[in-house]
């Protein structure tokens, strides 16, 4: 049984005398414990506002719809109360936020931070939680930690601060920590040097870990399975390794075909997507990423597309996959669509837009 | 390579913004050397990449070569003409030959300006198209050659999407028919399949139009994608130029290795089969940077002798120009690395201005 | 296919199609912001008070029924009694036997005039020497900071002076009256309206947009002009419908303390309220009526004011 199990989250902001925002729209997925998972996606997909659903902390408004289950060991955090739910986070879940600037209080050492978690999930007092909180410093690799710990965070650089959020989130050894664009904020060097801890921290503790990034690279050195967001939904699940080398989600393919790689010659042509994020279809009437797609069918419209399962434990949904190379079409579309065949394959230069789905109207090139 | 074919050469360039000190009467306190003597020159019609971390002075050098930040010292000549001793109203007049693209396409944008008084401004300044029909017909060209649709002109900047204002930006700079563009951190605010959309557009206007392209990032692997020439900079100073083919396979600078190694490439396989060279601690602050080789403090191939009480110069190794006294030592394995400790280093230095900094004098200004 | 998808599909085009309409004008962002202030109710309340106040006092005094200065009821007062409301007085007689309505009518026109050319004094002021500051030291270089420096010292002394004790000094120095209290409450607000527009243009001025037109070749003062104070603008103006309402209860301090006009024909709300004094015991509502127009009216342009701080932030935009 999965640690975390989340199942059909749906977040809806409904504002006064303006159309509801779907902002995630049916996620599912799990974790299980020990596990690291990726979550993966462009901004307003739908990513940071799971990991505040799942974890309680989304701001209360009205108009603010929760929908669906996320059970954690057991229990389904979405049901609890606020105070149980107080309880769980910090001590069994834990997460970490982009900017740790802001997520630390600036008045307050970060001494009486961090002793503050213990104290309130650990019980510790005095010297006892001060020692801790020292050595939990040391062991996310801040230098001399016994003076750090009167020291406030303006006076940290912004990597000592993410170390400083870090140590606070494992201070009560919890059994989730979710890591929301952790090192979004970092320059390369510094993000290396976290990345570096996040995965010693998983393999020492065997914490399962919940990565929420926009990074392809991060993800394909971090996660175990790996998730792809597209407006509000998952749209494909796989290990780490098939989902780099065989991508059958298009807007998977996108992505990977838009990231230049350090490894690349110069010259090499990026295959971007085209359109923006805003050309969005609601699910309800076929596939969101439809108006970007380059393997676009008459079928991709008119009712959301199915949930595909594959071997090995990956999934898409797609009524059009990429096909896998070295297996033919019939095998590597497990749904048969009529008219698919002609499509072209992603590598190739989109074709013009055909069918009844409109054309990406923004960011496409002449 | 011969002089005609260079475009800009900056020769020693400086930017030092003093940092003040006092209630009534304003006292420098000392220096925040953003840039410290960098130079390189960029060939006509080819694109030169800038790349390092927050606070390493690059965004700072590519307004400095523009002669939007007033540099200190140090020459900057664009197609033989130096720009740092040029009357303000010739400068003004050659502005059209040089052109900025920024980093976030919104606050760049007049959030007051349609699309259409966006791009007619430049025109405008410059006495460029005649009358409003005349602008019209190179505005309309320009939109052509960046992607935008016609109806974009009578638009603010709100109306449109990230990857949309930065093609705005991008026509904002095309629309004078500059020669050099540079380009400071022109996909980092986008979506990564926009990113992409505006790199292949970069990349399409160079081949249509002969531009030259002074690229600033801090992201590697764009740099690296759109560039002939990469230079590293560390600390207000170039510490590696290389091609930027060569860079890859054969870095020179211990530094340029880190910096590598620490990119993230969306390859399980290569993700866990390379090295990674972890840095200890943070950038030491500018305003007070280490004596000797800035890296120093940071690096671990560091040696107890010369590194750190002489600055090494860049000098030449096998096609790349490299700022390191043990580089080839470290190429050939003959010096391994060792660990470092990390050194708290205050975020005072972080960014590339400080909050209490004034410019410089100008040069050629009465005092 | 079903028809059903078709139909889908087709309705779908139609909206990309409605989303992508060439001939759309663009809509600036004043537009927005106007648009945004007639969904706040609080702005409709505003305006409409705000609306009725001035309709009050342009029409108003052709249709009072009585003379403000005439003292018609004379002879009804007593020690200890003034003739209260009734058919002929709706608000009743006041101490010297004029109708009270008729004052509040007439006096509303004198407020208006006296809140808004005080703000107006302010604002013209204010802004010249907090635009010719903030230019000069967003983009004059050391001489334009020299220039900012003796300028924001100057504004620093009127700044530093209470409000209410330089309206005073001033008016002491004019002499009383209706002038006196418009340039007193005028003086008052000039440091309030230079450091916004200085401290807002100053911000503009490193923003990224004056950079790229330098960078384009534009000259400086254009670029002070058409980039820098229009986008410095929406603090000055919110904070000058705010003045408006600290501007009426500020004339209506001085007129009650008697700097203001002594002319009975021009009754103003201050000044009926510091005659009302005296007779709070017997007519309580010859105070109370002055003090609740100058209340509601000052309640109107803050809401306006506070309505279009949020209309005009760039934080709120979408």
């Amino acid at each position: 049984m999965a640690l975390l199990e989340v199942d059909d989250l749906s977040v809806t902001f409904a504002r006064r005398n303006q159309r509801a925002v779907h902002a995630v729209d049916g996620v599912s997925f799990s974790v299980d414990a020990g596990e690291v998972v990726g979550l993966v996606g462009e901004s307003g997909c739908g990513k940071s506002v799971t990991s505040l659903a799942i974890m309680g902390l989304l701001p209360k408004q009205p108009g603010l719809r929760v929908g669906g289950k996320a059970v954690f060991d057991g229990t389904d955090l979405l049901q609890l109360d606020d105070r149980s739910r107080r309880d769980i986070r910090g001590r069994d879940i834990a997460m970490i936020f982009q900017d740790p600037l802001s997520s630390l209080n600036p008045v307050i050492p970060i001494g009486l931070q961090v002793t503050e978690v213990l104290t309130r999930h650990r019980g510790m007092k005095g010297d006892a939680a001060a020692k801790e909180a020292a050595q939990l410093l040391d062991r996310v690799g801040i230098p001399d930690p016994k003076r750090r710990l009167k020291e406030y965070p303006h006076q940290l650089s912004g990597g000592m601060r993410q170390r400083a959020l870090i140590a606070m989130a494992v201070a009560c050894q919890p059994r989730l920590l979710i890591a929301d664009e952790p090192t979004t904020a970092l320059d390369v060097t510094i993000q290396a040097q976290i990345l570096e801890l996040l995965k010693d921290l998983v393999r020492d503790s065997g914490t399962a870990l919940v990565m929420i990034t926009h990074d392809l690279g991060v993800v394909a050195g971090m996660c175990d399975t790996i998730n792809v967001l597209y407006g509000g939904r998952v749209v494909e699940t796989a290990r780490r390794r098939p989902l780099f080398r065989e991508p059958r989600h298009p807007y998977t393919v996108g992505l990977l075909g838009s990231v230049p790689r350090l490894d690349a010659g110069r010259g090499e042509k990026l295959n971007p997507i085209p359109g923006s994020v805003r050309d969005l279809l609601p699910w309800a009437d076929g596939c969101a990423f439809a108006p970007r797609c380059t393997r676009r069918v008459d079928a991709c419209v008119g009712q959301p597309p199915e949930l595909v399962l594959a071997h090995d434990g990956r999934s898409y949904r797609c009524v059009n996959p990429a096909p896998v190379p070295g297996l033919t079409p019939a095998e590597a579309a497990p749904v048969t669509v009529a008219g698919a065949a002609d499509v072209p394959v992603a590598d190739e230069p989109p074709a013009p837009a055909a069918g009844p789905v409109p054309a990406p109207r923004e960011e496409e090139k002449p | 390579m011969s002089d005609s074919d260079v475009l800009v050469q900056v020769r020693d360039l400086k930017v030092h913004f003093p940092i003040k000190r006092g209630v009534l009467f304003d006292r420098t306190v000392g220096h925040v050397k953003a840039v410290d003597g960098v130079d390189l020159s960029i060939p006509r019609g080819k694109t030169y990449g800038l790349v390092g971390e927050s606070g390493c002075g690059k965004s700072t050098l590519g307004r400095a070569l523009l002669q939007l930040t007033p540099p200190t010292a140090g020459e900057v000549s664009f197609d033989g003409v130096e720009l740092t001793t040029l009357a303000p109203g010739k400068l003004r007049a050659m502005r059209k030959r040089m052109q900025m693209i920024f980093q976030d396409p919104m606050s760049s944008l007049d959030p007051r300006q349609n699309v259409e008084s966006i791009l007619t401004e430049g025109l405008q300044a410059h006495g460029i198209g005649g009358n409003r029909e005349g602008r019209r017909k190179i505005i309309s060209e320009t939109l052509d050659k960046v992607g935008l649709p016609r109806w974009a002109l009578s638009r603010y900047p709100h109306e449109f999407s990230g990857g949309q204002r930065q093609r705005i930006g991008i026509a904002r700079a095309l629309v004078l028919g500059p020669e050099l563009i540079v380009a400071d951190e022109p996909v980092s605010a986008l979506d990564v399949s926009i990113q992409a959309q505006v790199v292949n557009l970069l990349d399409d206007l160079q081949d249509s139009l002969g531009l030259t392209y002074l690229v600033i990032a801090h992201d590697l692997a764009v740099v690296r994608h759109i560039s002939d020439t990469v230079g590293v900079m560390y600390l207000g100073a170039l510490v590696e130029e290389a091609p930027s083919d060569r860079l890859y396979t054969e870095p020179l600078h211990p530094y340029t290795r880190a910096l590598m190694s620490a990119v993230p490439v969306p390859d399980p396989d290569v993700e866990d089969r390379r090295e990674r060279i972890l840095l200890a601690g943070d950038l030491p602050s500018p305003a007070n940077p280490p004596a000797g080789c800035r890296f120093h403090t940071r690096c671990p191939w560091a040696q107890p002798t010369r590194c750190a009480d002489e600055r090494p110069a860049l000098r030449e190794i096998g096609g790349s120009r490299v700022a390191c006294h043990f580089a080839e030592q470290i190429a050939t394995g003959e010096l391994r690395p060792h660990k470092v400790s990390a050194e708290i280093v205050r975020p005072e230095g972080e960014g590339e201005e400080p909050g209490v900094v004034s410019a410089p004098s100008e040069p050629g200004s009465f005092v | 296919m079903t028809i059903i998808s078709r139909k889908k599909k087709e309705k779908i085009d139609r909206l990309a199609e409605l989303a992508a309409r060439d001939d759309e004008r663009g809509v600036s962002l004043w537009q927005e912001a106007f648009r945004r202030l007639r969904r706040n109710p609080a702005a409709m309340v505003g305006a409409v008070i705000l609306g009725l106040f001035v309709i009050v006092s342009v029409v108003g005094p052709f249709l009072v029924p009585y003379a403000p200065e005439a003292q018609h009821w004379k002879d009804e007062i007593r020690v200890g009694f003034l003739p209260g409301v009734r058919a002929e007085n709706w608000f009743g007689v006041d101490h010297i036997g004029r109708d009270q309505f008729s004052r509040m009518i007439v006096g509303a026109r004198q407020t208006l005039l006296v809140g808004v050319v005080a703000t107006m004094i302010g604002l013209a002021v204010g802004s010249l020497i907090g635009g010719i500051a903030g230019a000069a030291a967003g983009l004059g270089g050391r001489w334009g900071r020299a220039v900012d420096n003796v300028l924001m010292r100057f504004i620093d002394m009127l700044l530093a002076m209470p409000s209410l004790l330089l309206a005073i000094s001033i008016a002491a120095i004019l002499g009383a009256g209706l002038t006196t209290v418009m340039i007193a409450v005028g003086a008052v607000s000039v440091p309030v309206f230079a450091r916004l527009l200085r401290g807002s243009m100053i911000a503009q001025s490193n923003s990224d947009y004056v950079l790229a037109a330098t960078s384009l070749g534009v000259r400086k003062p254009k670029i002070a002009l058409s980039h820098v104070i229009p986008n410095s603008l929406a603090p000055v103006i919110v904070q000058a419908t705010l003045t408006l309402a600290t501007a009426i209860i500020e004339a209506a301090a001085l007129s009650f303390l008697g700097l203001g006009n002594n002319d009975a024909a021009i009754p103003e709300w201050g000044m009926m309220l510091a005659d009302a004094q005296r007779y709070i015991d017997i007519a309580p509502r010859l105070a109370i009526l002055p003090a609740l127009g100058i209340i509601i009216t000052a309640l109107g342009f803050t809401l306006l004011g506070e309505a279009m701080r949020e209309a005009l932030d760039p934080k709120l935009r979408k």
